[in-house]
């Protein structure tokens, strides 16, 4: 029982970061109709900055603190998330209102190389560290009700808090502030918005911008957990099916499929892994969303699609 | 005033549905095709079959194979390569659990294999489309690079997980060289172009690109979806197939199965998107440009970074390609959806018109 | 010339509804062999509907349609194109990326039946059947007088001719039951004329069955033989045009709705 408890933490701690990277899709594909497959790029590109800042903003400042330069560094990954924000709606988003799902995704594609490129080309491509003073031991929880108790990684405590905390602010974000009602008006309708005067170009933006900060997190997360390396682009393609189970426009679907996802693969690995010869968590997360989108195309809590002709 | 169709009367229907209704074109195809069959050889040495004209033949075969499922039937797919992982470690299994099994039919057999695998994966496509496709595609991709990793049957317990194939015969044709490999797969490759274009042009074709447009009124018409998709996506890992065995038999020899992995799959989606959607031509195009740019950056931009006193790495030159990679499916699918194909055809029409400029 | 014979397609109690929002109630009228019969009604009356249920884009919660003396619960768009029903659309559904002689010849779909790998050699029946259908294709371009785009990727074109492929895609299949979607909306008055001149033609040449939606009252009163009015997804009137016009739940209905 302790043994299915330590794994099941385990999953929802690896399935919260899944829904950091998935909150990314879901934002931008509510307000612009994109399904970003650059997300992961996106975690890359900002990782990679954050690290190498605060790696150079020492040497440049002379600041010895590693706190100021960890809290430097932030803002200038910041600033870089916000410019890229910006040159992609300029160069891209605004040539291509009202093209096909299909073209966006395949366009995103080709955002997600150049990043990749650009990131690596500029901040390097080795293996680096971001250190923003996580605690890396273990604690024992429980330990009356189970014997020897269940071990949790404090790393992964404190960042599915942080993640938690972060899911709280955007939703207060969406529903409270002025931008936020903007945005939601974008996602039901980009015309009508457009006609009662909410300007679709800066509401990207500021999309994008929200996303790559949200990319920024995850990537602070995930990198001081395994170093920033080129595969970091990859947790795209982990927490898609994640979108595809939570629906598309739903940031709480995106929290509970992350969580869903994160259980299910570690369960499946542990149980059914040793039977096939492991190695299955990748495929297995996309199958369980296959058979779920046969039944339900929109996802737990996406909104319904309808045809009409 | 050289390329002109004037005085090109058509008297029949048969005359106008010709794959080249012009005779310039007819005759310029022609001699292209000669050419690679008869003057390449004399001409090229073993490092450009090897580095290009090979990998060129197979992957342009491949991107054929997309095309006919993005470009003419508009369904997108993220999963290519694990088609031609089907097509290759199906194709070896024939050749070495079937006793006398010749290499040419291993080959076939790999596509057919490939295809019933195109056709089970492609079943999503008939309750979802677009992003959700392209996740079932995915799907694929991760479950055949997983199996052929895990599961050995597949490698016929290979300790090192790499299988390899020798020997390649055709007819008694021993197909060991450079140049021999290169005729074999330019045969096939001009072969199955052929028929391509053939079941583009026919009512097969018209299925594919009427559901592409508008789904809906195909149907009302009497096109069957399921029918129009799954036959893409049959013919399409039929093609995939056949040329990822040839890629492992042929180009490779022995492989990995990261020889088919999820990069091959973007470069394939890639080659059609630059090359020209619902163009043959254009996946000629794509698979050219794409075979042959890296390595033009690897001779040329440490050439130019000399020229300004830089140190151009090779990880330099390989962020170059990304870039490179990155700009060009962006400037593609803004500006010119149908790629190199269309700015070609707009080229002809240029050229049509020349010296007047109406 | 054409003599209006039996009923071929009769419609019972059609109820359709979207999510609780109700299209159609229980809706029922016949159309007689040769006729034209028109459905008209204010913006939302749920005419396109009617067309999308009769060739079973939308499957109704109630009622059945009957064709033939067959009855259909559930009419689908591969039955109903088999059994010789075609339509137009409203909003054009051309199909964008092909030349107007390939749309045409999709209409031909149904005929043709070399299959994939005659096909891919274009040999036998493939090549002969390519021929064929061209030239009935041909024939048809002729009808419509378009032969100077035949070769024209279709989304190139000019709204009014475009209206047009799309009558000649749904001509290709010869279908006993045409169902028009609009024909005439957004057209000036020329391209009217000559759009009711090819359903006159279509209809006395051919005898085509024609259900058609429009607008313009005018031209249904001039072409229908027969006219059902609908608003709010119910029946509200049904017989010949001057019946009709006499109606005065009809008149309500249209001075009530804002036109």
């Amino acid at each position: 029982m302790a043994f299915f408890l330590e794994t099941l933490i385990g999953g929802l701690m690896a399935g919260m970061l899944y829904s950091l990277v998935a909150l990314g899709f879901v934002l931008i594909y509510k307000a612009s109709g994109v399904f970003n497959f650059a997300q992961g790029a996106l975690v890359l590109f900002a990782a990679l900055a954050m690290a190498r800042f605060s790696e150079w903003l020492p040497g440049w400042t002379g600041i010895d603190s590693p706190i100021l330069a960890n809290i430097g560094a932030f803002v200038l990954a910041g600033l870089v998330m916000f410019a890229v924000a910006w040159i992609i709606e300029r160069l891209v988003l605004r040539h291509l209102v009202n093209q096909e799902g299909a073209t966006l995704l395949m366009v995103t594609l080709g955002i997600a190389y150049l990043l990749e490129g650009i990131g690596q080309g500029f901040f390097g491509n080795d293996i680096y560290k971001i250190d923003v003073g996580m605690p890396k031991e273990p604690v024992m929880v429980l330990e009356n009700m189970f014997e020897g108790g269940i071990l949790i990684n404090k790393e992964d405590f404190i960042a599915a808090l942080i993640a938690a905390l972060l899911v709280g602010a955007l939703t207060l974000f969406f529903q409270k502030t002025a931008t936020g009602r903007a945005l939601r008006a974008v996602a039901d309708d980009h015309q009508a918005a457009q006609s009662i005067g909410i300007p679709l170009n800066r509401i990207w933006v500021i999309i994008w911008l929200v996303a790559g900060l949200v990319a920024l997190v995850a990537g602070i997360i995930w990198g001081s957990k395994l170093g920033v390396q080129f595969s970091l682009a990859t947790v795209a393609l982990r927490a898609l099916p994640v979108v595809i189970l939570g629906g598309l426009t739903s940031v709480p679907g995106a929290i509970v499929g992350g969580l869903i996802i994160g259980v299910g693969e570690k369960l499946s690995e542990v149980y059914l892994g040793p039977y096939v010869g492991g190695g299955i968590e990748i495929w297995f997360a996309y199958m369980l969303a296959l058979v779920f989108l046969l039944f339900r195309p929109q996802g737990l809590f996406g909104e319904k699609i309808i045809d009409r002709v | 005033m050289i390329y002109r169709e004037n005085g090109q009367f058509k008297t029949s229907y048969a005359a106008d549905q010709q794959i080249f209704p012009i005779a310039q074109d007819r005759w310029a195809v022609l001699a292209i095709v000669a050419f690679a069959f008869v003057g390449i050889p004399f001409l090229v040495d073993e490092y450009l079959f090897r580095a290009i004209l090979i990998p060129f033949l197979i992957l342009a075969l491949a991107a054929l194979g997309v095309n006919l499922l993005v470009g003419y039937c508009g369904q997108i797919t993220l999963g290519a390569g694990a088609f031609m992982a089907v097509g290759a470690y199906a194709a070896y299994n024939f050749l070495i659990r079937i006793d006398g099994m010749p290499m040419l039919a291993a080959i076939l057999l790999g596509g057919f294999v490939a295809a019933v695998v195109g056709i089970v994966f492609g079943i999503p496509s008939l309750r979802v489309r677009g992003l959700y496709l392209a996740m079932a595609t995915l799907a694929a991709q991760f479950f055949w690079d997983w199996a052929f990793l895990r599961i050995s049957w597949f490698t016929n317990n290979a300790p090192s997980g790499s299988v390899s194939v020798s020997n390649l015969e055709l007819l008694g044709w021993s197909i060991d060289a450079p140049i021999e490999k290169y005729l074999f797969c330019l045969g096939l490759l001009a072969l199955f172009a052929l028929l391509a274009k053939n079941m583009t042009r026919s009512a097969m074709g018209r299925q594919w690109m009427a559901i592409r447009d508008m789904d809906v009124a195909a149907e009302v018409i009497g096109i069957r979806p399921m029918f129009a998709k799954l036959s893409a996506f049959a013919v399409s890992s039929f093609y995939l197939g056949v040329a990822g065995a040839l890629w492992g038999f042929v180009h490779l020899g022995s492989w990995e199965p990261a020889a088919f992995s999820i990069d091959r799959s973007f470069q394939l989606l890639f080659m059609v998107i630059i090359g020209g959607m619902g163009s043959i031509m254009g996946s000629f195009f794509g698979a050219a440009f794409i075979v042959v740019l890296p390595i033009f950056l690897n001779q040329f931009l440490p050439w130019l970074g000399g020229l300004v006193g830089l140190h151009i790495s090779t990880a330099g030159v390989s962020h170059a390609e990304f870039m490179i990679f990155g700009a060009l499916i962006v400037f593609f699918l803004i500006v010119e959806p149908h790629g190199i194909a269309r700015l070609w055809s707009t080229g002809k029409e240029k050229l049509r018109l020349w010296p007047f400029p109406h | 010339m054409r003599e209006i014979g039996d009923v071929i397609l009769d419609l019972r109690g059609i109820s359709l509804s979207f999510g609780g929002v109700k299209a159609l109630t229980d809706i029922s009228f016949d159309v007689r062999e040769h006729e034209v019969r028109a459905i008209i009604g204010p913006n939302g009356a749920g005419k396109s509907s009617m067309l999308n249920v009769i060739n079973g884009v939308y499957r109704p919660q109630q009622g059945e349609v009957i064709l033939r003396g067959d009855h259909f619960k559930r009419m689908d768009p591969y039955r109903a194109a088999k059994a010789g029903i075609a339509r137009t659309f409203q909003s054009l559904a051309l199909f964008k990326g092909m030349s107007v002689i390939d749309n045409i010849m999709t209409g031909r779909n149904l005929k043709m039946k070399a299959n994939l790998f005659q096909q891919a050699v274009w040999w036998g029946m493939a090549a002969r059947e390519e021929l064929a259908h061209r030239a009935k294709v041909e024939e048809i371009i002729d009808f419509l007088e378009i032969q100077h785009i035949r070769k024209t990727p279709v989304g190139r074109l000019p709204y009014g001719l475009q209206k047009r492929v799309d009558l000649g895609r749904a001509l290709a299949m010869e279908p006993q039951i045409l169902l028009l979607d609009e024909p005439m909306a957004g057209m000036n008055v020329e391209e009217k004329q000559d759009m009711s001149r090819f359903i006159l033609d279509v209809n006395d040449q051919f005898g085509t069955t024609i259900v058609l939606i429009e607008h313009d009252m005018g031209v249904v009163m001039d072409l229908s033989d027969r006219v059902v009015v609908l608003d709010y997804g119910r029946k509200i009137g049904d017989g010949s045009p001057d019946e009709v016009r006499t109606n005065p739940e009809v008149i309500k209905a249209y001075l009530g709705a804002s036109h």
